[in-house]
């Protein structure tokens, strides 16, 4: 009996130590590295690097001007995303589909994009101001480049984020209290103010809290918008620090990196205690409640909505995609003067955008592929695993993602400055870090669908497996992998998606030779080349799209909610 | 084939024990039924059977072989048990073949073999000629045939039936419980079948073990079980049993004894050596109780309920001497039984059920 018992255990040993190898390298190596960088410098325990910070007058500046955007941004973009959601799940609207898809577009487009987009759409040299002859004259300042700016952008970019939750939480939201308001005599606004909106509380203020950590965290928008106007908030006070001072800097923005730490779990915190103040619980699970009929409202509600998403994303992408159609700074588009040169420019002739292609798409793939793979280990031990510690994987994991994008990335160069100890590896200047930086902050998008598809696949079937004789890495392969592949493909795809055209950490990782497009994308707008960059932001859009469509040919496969886009 | 031992089995969940202290001994070839109500720790004795569970104290063997105890657990793969799922458990990513086929894949069997004894085991349940189906494609019927044919394959030393029939329709019901008898009769393999269900145990098992709050109440055939409980838990969960206080006022002889129940004696059936006591129970069943003549010997009882049961009615009564206990008759149809009428009963047969806990 012993010999059969130790060959089930080693297998089953040997996938949790793999499964703890990936965690601690991946996350709680970096997060340990950072701190010790702010609380040890140089291995002796000491304040020094926490003063220094402190007193320089540019922190605090940086810091309330995140505090500004980032709550600016995030009561915006829960304004808009609780309205659309609730109009969208409770109303009789119809084209629910469509509407869903173009309203969470903006979130799979990449920060800088959006930034760029509205940037080509209200300046003094935007082409479709300039076709319809109301652009202001040149030199006139792009009234995006402002604190306003920033908050509507960010409301935008998130609004979506604040959307996804908080219809989630309406769908679960049971018939029978609604309808017991309205039996009670309530109409349909004192049902929504009474009974759904404080119901829907819990879903509000995790959409906030998550909206929240976004804003503060986000680099793409206050670069291309605050940068121009000398506006800092902390990642881009980081960035300028990093450009301008090298590794010399680097304990300055270990500081700054733990402080944006700091504020994005302080607004966690405050959700976590006033969540905590009421019971939301809902016991009864039921059907939705019927649609409110919006009756002779609904066609001017439904053309609200609609040219809500032309303001938000149509307008936008064509600004965009005019821009890259311009041959010069400036110069009007018409029929004459419309060219593809800037894409013959970037793509074939400019050295530096071509490699980003590539390293980009390398990039994507690896981390998409590495996630894909890890995740299926992972989360059959987060999803079936009777080990206790294993809740504390999945946080562990989480925690590189939910974090800003900067933190990650000030904690990859610490921990790669020098070469790996032992190897003599060197991981600094080259493409590899910032594949580490990916494949951290990344696998939490491929892991949360797998082990959603993990609780919707009866276990009796790997049980199944196991009474045939299968042993772990066989049922691994033959059934627990076909299973939650099309979920963990869908994970790959979202981490592919949101690789490509990323900017925050390859901002501060990049080295010549290891450039993304997200960050030759930035160099060209700070140069003035805002042709160029539309024009690779408008191929980065259209592969982002066909990726969509191209995965929901897998929706059919998926457990709900799985992709953002699909009802 | 092999028979299945379980010795002195406890299983402990923190500090809530789901099998307490369970023997049992299914011999090899018997059809074994595992009979309790919902959370009496039956689904949890299968699972420590297979394996998926490990148990806390005592010993479990299949055959000869020692599977569970104090020191290890042989992993469920290693143990040539045959499990039939609830849900089936068919893996929807293969064809019926090759779910038939897996655990030959997985033992490295040679292609050839493998495809015949994965046709035999297809033809014996009926099934030939749907090889190359998805279990999508199946019927439910067919789908338990399939699980059926995938747990022959392997040749098991035990198969394990997990309620198998709870989500089906009656009528389904019905002929799979055929096709199971059908099954066992062909293959003479020793099966372990838990269920809910009193009626599917009775026609189909052997033996039943009854449990109740992680304990073994019960093992003995349907007829014994149903005839001679020996427990009140037993006498009152099979076929819904009355249970009545009672006085023994002789001792047993030629397997009956004289008791005095609810003011009235009557004869009854009871085991070897049971001696006159106070504070014993008896088992009557509804067909036991009769309505009595004027002068015969007997108790009042007043009707609470008569509910129409098609053909029958099942008419409620409390006795007059003892309000809080309820008993029930079956009549013929047409009677009238109002609530609150007086009836006077007679007890024509039953069962002194032992004293203690010993089963």
């Amino acid at each position: 009996m012993t010999a059969r018992v130790k060959e089930s255990r080693g297998q089953e040993m040997a996938l949790t130590a793999a499964v703890a190898f990936v965690i601690v390298l991946l996350s709680l190596l970096p997060m340990l590295r950072l701190l010790k960088e702010v609380v040890a410098p140089g291995g002796v325990v000491s304040d020094t690097a926490i003063r220094l910070g402190l007193s320089s007058s540019a922190t605090w500046v940086a810091t309330w001007h995140t505090l500004v955007v980032g709550i600016g941004g995030t009561v915006l973009a829960v304004a808009l995303g609780t309205f659309v959601a609730l109009l969208v799940t409770l109303s009789d609207i119809r084209g629910r589909g469509a509407l869903i898809l173009c309203y969470v577009m903006p979130l799979m487009i990449a920060p800088q994009v959006t930034a760029l987009a509205w940037l080509q759409l209200f300046g003094p040299a935007s082409p479709l101001l300039k076709l319809l002859g109301i652009a202001p004259p040149l030199g006139t300042r792009n009234p995006l480049y402002s604190t306003q700016g920033i908050i509507l952008l960010l409301g935008v970019q998130y609004g979506p984020l604040v959307f996804l939750l908080v219809r989630a939480g309406l769908r679960k939201l049971p018939r029978e209290l609604v309808e017991a308001a309205r039996a009670g005599g309530a109409g349909w606004f004192t049902v929504l103010r009474t009974v759904v909106l404080p119901l829907m509380t819990p879903s509000i203020m995790a959409a906030a809290a998550l909206a929240f950590v976004s804003c503060v965290g986000n680099f793409g928008i206050p670069a291309f918008l605050g940068i121009p106007a000398n506006y800092l908030v902390l990642p881009t006070l980081i960035y300028q620090k990093l450009a301008g001072g090298g590794p010399a800097v680097l304990g300055e923005t270990a500081f700054l990196s733990v402080l944006i730490g700091v504020i994005a779990m302080a607004g966690i915190v405050t959700q976590e205690i006033m969540s905590r103040r009421r019971d939301y619980r809902i016991s009864s699970t039921s059907l939705p409640a019927e649609p409110y009929e919006l009756g002779r409202w609904r066609a001017p509600v439904e053309a609200g909505i609609w040219l809500l998403i032309v303001l938000i994303l149509v307008l936008p992408l064509f600004g965009l995609m005019l821009t890259s159609l311009v041959p010069g700074y400036g110069i009007p588009l018409s029929t004459a003067t419309a060219t593809l040169d800037n894409y013959r420019f970037i793509l074939f002739e400019h050295a530096g955008s071509r490699r980003a292609f590539f390293n980009s798409f390398a990039l994507s793939i690896a981390a998409a592929a590495f996630a894909v793979l890890v995740a299926v280990p992972v989360g059959y031990l987060i999803a079936w695993g009777r080990q206790r510690w294993i809740r504390l994987v999945n946080l562990a994991i989480e925690l590189p993602y939910a974090l800003p994008g900067v933190v990650l990335a000030i904690a990859a160069l610490l921990m790669f400055l020098r070469p790996i100890p032992f190897t003599g590896i060197q991981l600094y200047n080259t493409v590899w870090i910032i594949l580490y930086a990916y494949l951290a902050r990344f696998l939490v998008l491929a892991l949360r669908p797998t082990v959603s598809g993990y609780h919707q696949i009866d276990r009796a079937l790997e049980e199944a497996a196991q009474v045939a004789g299968a042993g772990l890495f066989i049922r691994l392969r033959t059934i627990v992998f076909p299973l939650v592949a099309p979920a963990a493909i869908a994970g790959g795809l979202l981490i592919f998606m949101t690789a490509l055209s990323e900017l925050t950490v390859s901002a501060l990782l990049w080295s010549s030779g290891s450039e993304t497009i997200g960050v030759v994308m930035f160099s060209f707008e700070q140069g003035g080349d805002s042709n160029y960059a539309a024009a690779m932001s408008a191929i980065t859009v259209a592969i982002t799209f066909v990726l969509m469509l191209v995965t929901n040919l897998l929706a059919p496969y998926l457990p709900s909610g799985v992709l953002p886009w699909r009802d | 084939m092999a028979g299945l031992t379980i010795a002195n089995v406890t299983k402990t969940f923190g500090d809530y024990d789901a099998v307490k202290d369970v023997s049992l001994d299914v011999r090899d070839g018997e059809f074994l039924a595992v009979l309790g109500p919902s959370g009496c720790g039956k689904t949890t004795l299968l699972r420590l059977v297979a394996g998926f569970e490990k148990i806390s104290s005592g010993q479990i063997r299949i055959g000869s072989d020692v599977v569970s105890d104090a020191s290890g657990s042989v992993p469920p793969e290693k143990r040539r048990v045959g499990i039939v799922f609830q849900n089936y458990a068919l893996w929807p990513h293969m064809t019926v073949a090759e779910n038939v086929g897996y655990s030959l894949k997985v033992a490295k069997v040679d292609k050839a073999v493998a495809r015949q004894r994965v046709a035999d085991a297809l033809a014996l349940v009926n099934l030939d000629g749907l090889s190359d189906r998805r279990p999508a494609n199946l019927s439910g019927g067919q789908r338990q045939r399939v699980a059926l044919a995938r747990c022959l394959v392997a040749t098991p030393s035990l198969v394990l039936f997990d309620e198998p029939l709870a989500n089906l329709d009656v009528h389904l019901r019905a002929s799979m419980e055929d096709e199971f008898a059908d099954f066992h009769k062909r293959t003479g393999t020793t099966i372990v079948y838990i269920t809910h269900d009193q009626a599917e145990a009775m026609a189909l098992a052997d033996r039943i073990a009854v449990m109740d709050h992680g304990r073994l109440a019960q093992l003995a055939t349907p007829r014994d079980l149903y005839r001679e409980p020996a427990n009140e838990m037993v006498a009152s969960f099979i076929a819904q049993g009355i249970v009545l206080p009672a006085k023994v006022l002789s001792a047993e002889q030629t397997g009956h004894a004289r008791v005095e129940v609810l003011g009235h004696e009557v004869v009854i059936r009871c085991r070897p050596g049971e001696q006159p006591r106070t504070d014993a129970k008896i088992c009557i069943r509804s067909s036991e109780l009769e309505i009595a003549g004027k002068d015969e010997a007997g108790f009042d009882a007043a009707v609470t309920r008569a509910i129409y049961k098609g053909g029958a009615v099942r008419v409620e009564l409390s006795p007059t001497l003892d309000p809080n206990l309820n008993l029930h008759v079956e009549r013929p149809e047409p009677g009238a039984f109002e609530a609150g009428s007086q009836l006077r009963l007679k007890i024509v047969s039953g069962w002194l059920i032992p004293n203690g806990k010993s089963a």
